[in-house]
């Protein structure tokens, strides 16, 4: 199957097979006026399949919420049909209204508009606490 | 403009600023009238959401015995809580009537949410079963008082130490000092949570976890008895399976050491018998005094006020 290269825009490759629609959704792909690609099942010599997403055009990207998605996702950056910059996504340190506590005991379950917030704490467990009641969060 | 320093959780205060509380808070019992209308015209606003008979009482006589005024409501029934208003709301308006609050809430991270509201000082005077600062600082004072240090100790920490603040909170504290030891005695169904785990293996911390009181006690220079406190427990079961699982009674003491201080954040249910308060080792009471007194060195510490 052909899918057109980008030419001012954006490659994220190497998205663990399945997760492109989530990652779709996340980022609000939905909502931008550009040609973007969804490319699911793709052969990767590295991960067996792999998905991948095109955008023609330079958006700005969470780069928080990527990685904590999917922090093997290799984001291209693409100028004038030529990789400009290849970024490598870490796990962030901070999550800000990305997961929300399961904690009941704690004051975001009750108290509207908190933003809820949690700090990497372990990050080969890809542990988080929640900065409120230090409730654990582990990222899948 | 000197940055509002708050007290949500022990840590946020230095070793050495602890001990400079401690030395105010003898300070003030041994020169008093020096602090009599040091806070004149300065009023704390003493809102818990929660109710709570030492922690409160000890917040407003602190400000009243350094010349202060104290407002505030004493459950969430009578604010504008019970009207649905939020937290964040209800500290931003007592922030523009009051110098300090005190603030104690069912709900763990409450006063983050209230700091983040205002620019007076919060103090946390407990959040749900997560932290209780002020009880720490009374416990590390009476410690001090008794044993004449805070480092080289065996502190053992027995009843509920899942749900009890006061434990959770005194053991971060105390991984801050020297070859500090700690024995944790409870069921297994109480035992402390994974995260006071995680810090106290960081800290290299010695601990054991056990089950019974009776073996642990020789090796003791502080016991630590907690009540299993029925509001924490989602069923009614478990907890009257499991309140009456440490007594501390003159008979488990036999094999106690005879400079062992005991202590007790209070109030105590049944498990430690009335028989034990005659006893010398036993310190609870007067780990009550000490809460005043820290308390007095912590509102003039956040208020910026010093002793002529």
């Amino acid at each position: 199957m052909n899918i057109d290269g980008v030419n001012n825009g954006i490659v994220l490759d190497h998205i663990k097979a399945g997760k492109a629609i989530q990652i779709y959704e996340l980022l609000g792909l939905d909502k931008i006026d550009s040609c973007v690609a969804v490319i699911q099942n793709a052969t990767s010599t590295k991960y067996g399949k792999k998905d991948i997403i095109k955008i023609d055009e330079k958006i700005e990207l969470d780069l928080d919420v990527l990685g904590y998605v999917d922090n093997n996702i290799t984001v291209n950056i693409v100028k004038d049909g030529e990789l400009h910059k290849k970024v490598h996504l870490e796990l962030p340190e901070t999550l800000t209204n990305v997961v929300k506590c399961k904690n009941p005991r704690c004051i975001t379950s009750v108290e509207q508009e908190i933003v809820h917030t949690f700090k990497l704490v372990d990050k080969e467990r890809k542990a988080y606490r929640c900065i409120y009641c230090d409730a654990e969060h582990i990222a899948k | 403009m000197n940055e509002i320093r708050n007290l949500i959780n022990i840590t946020d205060f230095t070793v050495e600023e602890i001990d400079e509380l401690i030395r105010v808070a003898d300070d003030i019992v041994e020169n008093h009238s020096a602090y009599e209308d040091i806070c004149a015209h300065k009023k704390l606003g003493t809102l818990f959401f929660e109710p709570s008979t030492r922690t409160r009482l000890s917040f407003e006589a602190a400000m009243l015995e350094l010349g202060g005024s104290v407002l505030g409501f004493s459950e969430a029934g009578s604010s504008s809580a019970a009207k649905g208003e939020s937290v964040s709301d209800t500290i931003r308006t007592v922030g523009c009537y009051v110098d300090i609050i005190a603030m104690r809430h069912p709900k763990e991270g409450a006063p983050i949410v209230g700091a983040q509201r205002t620019t007076v000082p919060i103090i946390n005077a407990g959040d749900g079963g997560h932290f209780h600062p002020t009880q720490t600082l009374t416990d590390l004072l009476t410690i001090k008082r008794k044993k004449g240090r805070l480092d080289n100790m065996t502190v053992g920490l027995c009843g509920d130490l899942k749900f009890g603040r006061t434990v959770h909170s005194l053991i971060e504290a105390m991984l801050r000092y020297e070859n500090i030891k700690f024995v944790l005695i409870s069921p297994q169904e109480l035992q402390v949570p994974e995260y006071v785990k995680e810090k106290m293996d960081a800290a290299g911390a010695e601990w054991v976890e056990v089950e019974s009181l009776d073996e642990a006690m020789p090796e003791l220079d502080i016991l630590y008895m907690t009540r299993v406190q029925r509001e924490r427990f989602f069923n009614e079961e478990d907890y009257i399976r499991l309140k009456d699982s440490y007594i501390l009674n003159l008979e488990k003491l036999e094999n106690a050491k005879k400079d062992l201080t005991i202590m007790h954040p209070l109030p105590r249910v049944n498990e430690i018998s009335v028989e034990v308060d005659d006893d010398p080792r036993a310190c609870y009471f007067f780990q009550a005094l000490c809460g005043k007194h820290i308390r007095m060195a912590l509102i003039l510490f956040l208020l910026g006020i010093k002793r002529a």
